[in-house]
């Protein structure tokens, strides 16, 4: 890995925020007391990501040192530590599969072997039609529901081989389904159903 | 103050002292990577475990504060594994190339990998592998070699002040390295490659020279700038190597200038090795010393005495500048002069001319005013001790003159002498920051001083000095900053115009003229040397510079390196230079080339070893026999009124990098002069 590795190839010649992002940038730059503006360097750089198709350029790491008064390597030591920031540019649907061990115990291999099968890429690849790109990423947090596909900012949870790959034709039909389980299970009961507090569930519904 | 016990030692230390500083003061060395007494604190590296009593596990000591009533054992075999534990770890990916590292022989992981590591590795896997990192002419990088310690990351941010380097990536890809490789520009970047204790950032320069137990060291002082850093010069045989720092608290702590560590590969281009004289041609020729002396005599004893000067250099030592002296008083001529740029000070008046609250007085500085200067190039070790204050304790500094990046934030009073006035009046919102600070201190620069009315603003510092307190019983905080390493020396013993004599400007207008039959060039080549092509000039020095190629008798003499000299530095301290090499070829002291000449005239000068001239100079100086010291000057009344002149003002060095013989000799010099030029370009494109 050297610098030139971990950044786009291809970068755009400047980098402004929006006029629409520049009133959140006010309304987080308000949160921190003066001279501690260089706190703000976190969400900035998502606000920067988010603006820019989902990937940072290096105009935009200068333009947010300058603005925050902070040595521009700073600011890339933040943006490259982070998993969540991509200093290079991702497909359409950002793909993040969780593959920690208790969703590599509930199958996150076959959601991952799918997402080979299907679109020909590994971790960190974009596919060849550039809608998509996959990381093989640590926990996401949703171990209940394991295995987990983030995709973007929404996670879909309890995949398997097949529902991965309906998955992927939906995004690819641009159809997103809805987030969540893709096996309808409510937030985090057991996948049979819930055990218990049956009863009041029953009455709270009987009761509508 | 707590008290801890270490190894069943006893030990007292300062509130806010960690237990590694503990440790130490308790006599026990503590292995270390990351810590650095002059960095803030990291704590990564895990080398300097110890054990606490009641703690679970080992504590890093460098990070843990000393508390009351803690005991500390370091020599416990749960210690010793736990360090050969970091050791392995960290030599999991530290390439086994020792052989072919310029570290090797003076690097911390060898040392310490012989107390804390294992014979053979359990690691089969395969080794990261790290890419070159570019960061300009003077370091290398061999990356792979790199430990994350972060003291360049530390060094770059708070002591230079310049935040270029840093740790990108996490985990095992964590790199250390520039933005986007861009030269490193800071004037202390070199310091990184001391601090490494590993291979991973070594000179590059000095890549596969020597090793270190080939060298010879001297101790000596640099002279380069004016702040006269220690250093150490290590040479083999004929040639000079490389120069380090050395420790001094009081003068450059541990830290030297990119200037004082590179500009010696000078001293082996250009050299002056043989004795010149200009023949009909027009050309200079080699010659022998004889004949060099006998057309020297010749035209010295046709010469009214009021008809030849002499104009010393810059990194003239005090012994040659004495020898010179004691010449031109002999035959009678009171022109000469060691203020090559003109500026305006007045020899009688020490205080006028001195660094008068020291480099160390600085720590206590709490106000700052910089005119006609910038520290930063000037004096860039002093400059990280004026950061140094800043960081410490905010202290308002204010700067006129050139606008420039200091490394610390400056309310910039722009680069109109008026200013002055305001502030000496006591209009300008500054004077009261300084009013109401207990020791303000004023820095002022060349560029004020060789102005036309320097006397003018002489006198207006010295006012408001006295006004708003910078001067007072127990503090002057009056300070001169120099940029010639001979200046001051000179200036101590008089090497200004006697009774009716000239001034630099006065010797080259009238050799212009036509009126001087002789100018003796002592290593002064920052001179308007076109002025000299009517007069017989002599140039004695070490580098065929400027002044040599005017010259009709050039007189080689040695370089700093390779004599015993005097220097002395801004604030009046006076220290010595010694011999790491002998002068190349013919080439002489300076003061035994002198000492020899006038055996040439009705007279012999009174000394004939280094001994005698030093004792001479002690005997018309006596200060310069204290080495090391500093003979505080009693403050005077100086300057004199006038009107101020409406130019800009400068600051002493407008560039850093090629500013004497020496440096402008230099390869490596011309090559980061070259680098900052795109540096400088790269940032005005933005």
């Amino acid at each position: 890995m050297s610098i030139q590795s971990i950044i786009a190839h291809e970068q755009p010649d400047n980098f402004a925020f929006t006029a629409e992002n520049e009133e959140k940038i006010a309304t987080i730059l308000a949160k921190y007391p003066e001279g501690r503006q260089a706190s703000a360097v976190m969400p900035l750089l998502d606000l920067a990501q988010r603006q820019h198709q989902n990937w940072i350029p290096m105009k935009a790491i200068e333009h947010i040192a300058n603005r925050l008064d902070m040595a521009e390597i700073r600011v890339l030591e933040v943006a490259s530590f982070y998993t969540m920031y991509n200093l290079k540019p991702v497909g359409k649907w950002f793909l993040q599969a969780c593959t920690t061990t208790p969703c590599m115990l509930r199958g996150a291999d076959d959601m991952v072997r799918c997402i080979k099968d299907k679109l020909d890429i590994s971790s960190g690849q974009t596919s060849e039609c550039g809608h998509f790109t996959m990381l093989e990423v640590e926990c996401l947090g949703a171990c209940v529901n394991a295995p987990i596909l983030q995709v973007n900012d929404d996670f879909y949870e309890d995949l398997d081989y097949q529902s991965t790959a309906e998955l992927i034709e939906a995004l690819a039909a641009d159809t997103p389904p809805p987030i969540g389980s893709v096996i309808g299970r409510q937030g985090s009961e057991a996948e049979s159903g819930a055990t218990t507090l049956a009863k009041e569930k029953k009455t709270a519904k009987a009761g509508k | 103050m707590p008290k801890l016990t270490v190894n069943s030692v006893e030990v007292e230390v300062e509130a806010g002292a960690t237990v590694l500083q503990a440790c130490e003061e308790a006599g026990v060395e503590i292995p270390r990577f990351c810590y650095h007494e002059r960095l803030s604190i990291a704590g990564n590296c895990r080398m300097c475990l110890v054990d606490m009593e009641r703690a679970p596990k080992p504590i890093a000591s460098c990070a843990m504060p000393a508390g009351d009533g803690m005991v500390i054992s370091t020599e416990t075999d749960r210690v010793k594994k736990a360090r050969e534990g970091v050791m392995e770890f960290l030599l999991v990916n530290h390439p086994l190339d020792c052989p072919i590292c310029d570290q090797g022989g003076e690097c911390d992981l060898q040392d310490q990998a012989m107390g804390y590591g294992f014979d053979e590795s359990r690691y089969q896997e395969n080794k990261r592998a790290v890419s070159e990192k570019h960061m300009g002419p003077l370091i290398k990088t061999v990356m792979t070699r790199c430990i994350h310690c972060t003291r360049c990351v530390r060094f770059s941010t708070e002591v230079a002040g310049t935040p270029e380097l840093g740790a990108i990536g996490r985990g095992e890809s964590v790199e250390i390295t520039t933005y986007l490789e861009k030269t490193l520009a800071s004037e202390l970047s070199a310091n990184i490659i001391d601090l490494c204790p590993v291979g991973a950032l070594t000179s590059r320069p000095y890549a596969f020279v020597a090793r270190p137990w080939e060298l010879t060291k001297v101790e000596s002082i640099d002279v380069t700038d004016a702040q006269g850093s220690n250093i150490r010069v290590d040479a083999r045989g004929a040639q000079v190597l490389r120069v380090l720092p050395r420790l001094n608290e009081q003068v450059n702590e541990e830290w030297i200038s990119d200037k004082a560590r590179y500009a010696i590969d000078g001293l082996r281009r250009q050299r002056l090795d043989h004795p010149y004289l200009r023949g009909a041609d027009g050309r200079l020729h080699p010659a022998s010393w004889n004949d060099a002396f006998d057309a020297i005599a010749k035209v010295m004893k046709k010469a009214r005495p009021e008809q030849m000067g002499a104009i010393a250099g810059d990194q003239v030592d005090a012994e040659a500048l004495f020898a010179l002296k004691s010449l031109f008083d002999r035959i009678g001529s009171p022109h000469i002069d060691c203020r090559q740029d003109g500026a305006k000070i007045n020899a009688n008046q020490r205080s006028s001319y001195l660094f008068n609250s020291t480099i160390e007085g600085i720590d206590t500085a709490d106000a700052l005013l910089i005119v006609g200067s910038n520290p930063r190039i000037e004096a860039p070790v002093m400059n990280a001790r004026i950061r140094k204050r800043y960081l410490n304790n905010r202290i308002p500094v204010a700067h006129l003159g050139p606008e420039a990046d200091l490394t610390y934030p400056v309310n910039y009073l722009g680069d109109e002498i008026d200013v002055l006035s305001k502030i000496a009046a006591g209009k300008h919102p500054f004077a009261k920051i300084m009013k109401s600070a207990k020791r303000p201190m004023i820095i002022v620069g060349m560029g004020a001083l060789r102005r036309a009315d320097a006397g003018a603003i002489q006198w207006l510092l010295r006012e408001l000095s006295d006004k708003v307190g910078v001067v007072t019983p127990d503090w002057n905080g009056y300070n001169v900053l120099h940029t010639a390493a001979g200046r001051v020396a000179g200036l101590d013993m008089g090497f200004v115009p006697g009774k009716g004599g000239l001034d630099v400007h006065g010797m080259l207008k009238a050799a212009h003229a036509g009126e001087m039959k002789l100018v003796w060039l002592l290593g002064a080549d920052e001179i308007d040397t076109t002025k000299l092509e009517n007069s017989f000039t002599v140039y004695q020095g070490h580098h065929g510079d400027k002044g040599a190629t005017v010259a009709d008798v050039v007189l080689p003499g040695a370089a700093f390196t390779e004599k015993e000299g005097l220097y002395v530095n801004f604030e009046g301290r006076v220290q010595m230079t010694q011999r790491a090499t002998f002068p190349p070829g013919e080439a002489k002291e300076d003061w035994a080339i002198i000492r020899a000449l006038s055996d040439r005239l009705s007279f012999s000068l009174p000394f004939d070893s280094h001994a005698t001239v030093r004792a001479a100079l002690v005997a018309a100086v006596p200060h310069f026999g204290d080495i090391g010291d500093i003979k505080p000057a009693r403050w005077v009344k100086f300057g004199r009124t006038g009107a101020l002149k409406s130019d800009a003002v400068e600051a002493g060095l407008s560039q850093f990098y090629m500013t004497c013989a020496m440096s402008r000799a230099s390869e490596t010099m011309a090559e980061c002069y070259r680098a900052a030029d795109q540096h400088s370009a790269e940032m005005a494109a933005e």
